[in-house]
């Protein structure tokens, strides 16, 4: 078993499984049980001090995929509705009781220094490892100007960060909102702010999609609707992307990252990590299934790690320095489709995957015995993948490197003169 | 049909009943949508499967019935009662990644029921064509005729010597698989495209044959075959031995309770898948002991494998390579059917094994050794071709060698499913119209 104990931005915890801001950790009740389930820490929902907070009845809708339920959700639930001295309280219970879980807590409040330092103070005093700067919500607390609204502006992530660091005794991380054009921008923002980190991704703005018999946009309020914040594992590869941007920045490469967006399983956690997050937070799944899915996680991680003999720190970042800009790319690197023929089923769908979305590059044939045969023309193949991800069977078509005498050439060598191009299909 | 409580608990409960949303879509989408596939291509009226399913998977189930019913107008027959093993699911691609094949035929019926049984209109009739065609009979192969004609303008009744048109998917189908009432519900969903059933008027006795080719443009003859002949052994015309066919009618159209067997012991004789249905409705009816009785071994049975394996899984006890030699009575009752056992030599021939003699005691012996051909019908159809084993010939479009006269299903085949006879009446049809209109 790999010890998958970290620090996130001085943040401690005994695994890098942190539960996000969010439904899960509305109640000491909630942040007790999955601690006891395993995992090792948790983000408190949202704590505010002003406006009282009341929510919709309907909250949450899905988008459900060829029968797959919650590939995506949203929601437009507010912060947590409960007073704040009980969530104090039973914040300071549930840190009683779990000394080695982390308990980091989300907070939002209106712009001013004072209410600013008034909660900060109050949380460190309900035993906070870490705080949370909410800048990322993008519904209904955005009206009020709070959440994405500082997220999508630079200067008052920076301005509100300074703020909390000016009493904060405990590690500060700031929650962006990936509705931005360029994420970079606030995370740069944030560390010159004094932030120790940041999380990273909030929900995406959305719509979820209507109710077909009533026309009503999802979900449904008496009829309305409003736009809400979309994650579930749908989201992951906008997450992804989002943290490899903050760590292959030069400026913000060394900022402690906790990755967040569509974590369902242990492979997604593998991925956050190797681009450079530190922890990951988990909300969708555990809406989905539960604390209990904290188990595979874990195990999930340790297995892969212990198969490699690897740490959980040499996983980190690992993948970083292979994220470049598509003009760094090899042009030379020829590869093409090769089908297995004793695999293939004859469902013919590389075919016509080829045929209408690609190259035109496989034969197809009906044989004498009924079965449908496919062929890759190597003439006409560009490597593009796409039958090997239609293909419904393992190890049936894979892509294999066809090696030439032509040294690696990218675009940038061959608009400096400095590269000769291989030889390629060519489609009339 | 019985509620919903009762339909899980009763012997006659679906044998592919019928698929809630979730299931449907859950199998739906394990659907490859092969291109080319496999499963249209061995539907004998070319369904476009993938398309009907990936349509489920969408929630657009008018799409789909309409894709499937408008290749095969008895499709919420055929979810039921075609041996989807053989047919589409037998080729699904999945079987090579040694998966369960999609459940095409209950999808079908996830797709079809609501149209049919909710008798929704999804077709219309084109313009009348001032053009008329009589259809001898009101089964599969009539009905698949039938609606094409009528949807392309034409006038079409259908003659039908029984009370209830459909034929043996009315009358002669396990009622566990296609029920009384829901063959009647599904003709009465074909009807509103204009197709107009006679009953009790059988063509030759209670109407005259000629008048058919004076009153109409063509003719359309799916009487399909007769019923099952008497073996030719002592003692079959005693209470209790009957035409296996006539048994399950009887079971389909009166209530199950006065069909009952319970406690009876009851002999099968024959191989072939309605000897099937009558095994397994027998013991379904509360037979203490079913056996069937097959002069030949299990490899030369004509029922398909898995219809086997649902008369054993029922209890069916086969006894095989026996031939029945003749039928025990008491008070003209029957109390046993006395067996030979038989040996097979290496061309196919069959003899019978010196005293082996045994008896089964049984209360009933149902016969399903083939049906007999309408012979002294087609006599009465000047010119008609007929084959030495009593099968109208016909060409791929159905026609015959008398003019006007177009044929298919069992009359020609001499027994097949009906899915094929749906197709060959649908090919008539074109046919037909073709000829007509052609003429025009």
């Amino acid at each position: 078993m790999a010890d998958l104990s970290c620090t996130t931005a001085g943040i401690k915890s005994p695994n890098p499984f942190w539960l996000a801001s969010a439904p899960p950790t509305n109640t000491g009740y909630q942040v007790a049980n999955a601690f006891e389930a395993g995992w090792g820490g948790a983000v408190w929902k949202t704590l505010t001090d002003g406006q009282p907070i009341v929510n919709t009845w309907s909250r949450y809708g899905a988008l459900d995929y060829n029968g797959v339920k919650m590939m995506g959700f949203n929601n437009i639930e507010l912060i947590t509705d409960r007073p704040l001295d009980v969530n104090l309280r039973e914040i300071y219970e549930v840190k009683k009781r779990f000394p080695n879980n982390a308990i980091i807590v989300s907070l939002m409040v209106e712009a001013t220094r004072e209410a600013w330092h008034d909660i900060v103070k109050k949380s460190q005093d309900a035993g906070a490892d870490g705080l949370e700067l909410n800048f990322g919500c993008p519904h209904g607390m955005s009206e009020r100007g709070m959440g994405s609204a500082v997220g999508q502006v630079p200067e008052y992530t920076r301005q509100i960060t300074e703020w909390v660091q000016e009493v904060a005794s405990v590690p500060v991380l700031v929650k962006l909102t990936p509705n931005v054009a360029d994420v970079r921008y606030p995370a740069r923002a944030a560390l010159e702010g004094g932030a120790d980190g940041v999380s990273l991704i909030n929900t995406i703005n959305s719509i979820i999609g209507l109710d077909l018999d009533t026309l009503a946009p999802r979900p449904t309020v008496a009829g309305w609707s409003s736009h809400g914040g979309y994650c579930g594992p749908a989201v992951k590869p906008i997450a992804l992307n989002m943290v490899s941007q903050i760590a292959t920045d030069p400026q913000t490469a060394h900022l402690p990252i906790s990755g967040i967006g569509g974590v369902s399983n242990w492979k997604d956690a593998v991925e956050f990590i190797a681009l450079g997050a530190s922890s990951v937070q988990v909300c969708t799944a555990v809406m989905h299934y539960g604390f209990r899915i904290i188990e595979d996680l874990c195990d999930g991680v340790s297995n892969f790690l212990d198969e490699r003999g690897m740490t959980l720190d040499e996983l980190r970042g690992a993948s970083v320095e292979r994220i470049h800009e598509w003009k760094e790319l090899d042009l030379n690197y020829v590869i093409n489709a090769r089908i297995d023929q004793d695999k293939c089923i004859g469902c013919g769908l590389c075919y016509t995957a080829c045929e209408d979305g690609a190259h035109q590059a496989i034969f197809s044939e009906r044989r004498a015995d009924g079965r449908t045969y496919v062929e890759v023309k190597p003439d006409a193949c560009v490597g593009c993948n796409l039958c090997s991800l239609v293909c419904p069977v393992d190890g049936c078509i894979e892509m294999v490197e066809i090696p030439n005498d032509f040294e690696r050439c990218s675009w940038e060598d061959v608009t400096s003169g400095n590269g000769t191009l291989a030889p390629r299909p060519v489609h009339d | 049909m019985a509620d919903e409580a009762g339909l899980r608990i009763s012997p006659f409960a679906d044998y592919k009943p019928l698929m809630d949303r979730g299931a449907a879509l859950v199998e739906a989408n394990r659907c490859l949508n092969c291109y080319d596939a496999p499963c249209t291509r061995a539907c004998p009226t070319s369904i476009d499967v993938p398309s009907f399913i990936k349509k489920i998977a969408h929630d657009n189930l008018r799409g789909s019935a309409r894709v499937i019913l408008e290749a095969n107008i008895l499709g919420a027959s055929c979810a039921r009662v075609c041996p989807t093993e053989e047919l589409c699911e037998g080729a699904c691609v999945l079987h090579d990644l040694h998966e369960e094949p999609i459940q095409i035929g209950r999808l079908q019926r996830y797709a079809t029921d609501p149209v049919v049984l909710g008798q929704k209109p999804l077709f219309q009739s084109a313009p009348p064509n001032g053009r008329r065609v009589a259809c001898i009979g009101a089964g599969p192969a009539s009905l698949g005729c039938a609606a094409e004609l009528a949807q392309l303008g034409y006038e079409v009744v259908a003659f039908e010597k029984a009370s209830e048109p459909g034929g043996l998917n009315t009358y002669g189908i396990a009622d566990y698989k296609m029920d009384y009432a829901t063959a009647l519900a599904e003709i009465a969903w074909v009807k509103e495209l204009g197709v107009n059933v006679q009953c009790n008027t059988e063509v030759g006795k209670d109407i005259p044959l000629a008048s058919l080719f004076e009153d109409f443009d063509a003719v359309f003859m799916g009487v399909g075959l007769d019923g099952v002949s008497a073996i030719g052994i002592p003692g079959e015309d005693l209470e209790g031995s009957q035409d296996a066919l006539d048994f399950i009618a009887e079971l389909k159209t009166r209530p199950k309770e006065e069909v009952s067997l319970k406690g009876l012991s009851v002999a099968v004789i024959g191989g072939g898948n309605t000897a099937i249905d009558a095994v397994t409705q027998a013991s379904r009816l509360g037979a203490e002991r079913v056996y069937l009785v097959y002069r030949r071994t299990r490899e030369r049975m004509g029922a398909y494998a898995h219809e086997q394996e649902l008369a054993r899984r029922d209890g069916g006890i086969f006894v095989l390579e026996a031939a029945p030699a003749e039928i025990l009575g008491e008070y003209g009752r029957v109390i046993g059917l006395k067996c030979q056992k038989t040996r097979s030599d290496a061309q196919g021939g069959l003899e019978p094994v010196p005293g082996s003699d045994f008896v089964l005691e049984v209360d009933r012996v149902f016969r399903a050794t083939g049906q007999a051909k309408h012979r002294a019908f087609f006599e009465q159809l000047e010119g008609l071709e007929v084959d030495d084993r009593g099968r109208v010939i016909a060409d791929e479009d159905g026609r015959t060698s008398v003019e006007r006269l177009w044929t298919g299903g069992d009359c020609v085949s001499g027994g097949q499913e009906v899915v094929n006879a749906v197709a060959e009446g649908k090919r008539a049809a074109q046919s037909i119209h073709q000829t007509l209109e052609g003429a025009r």
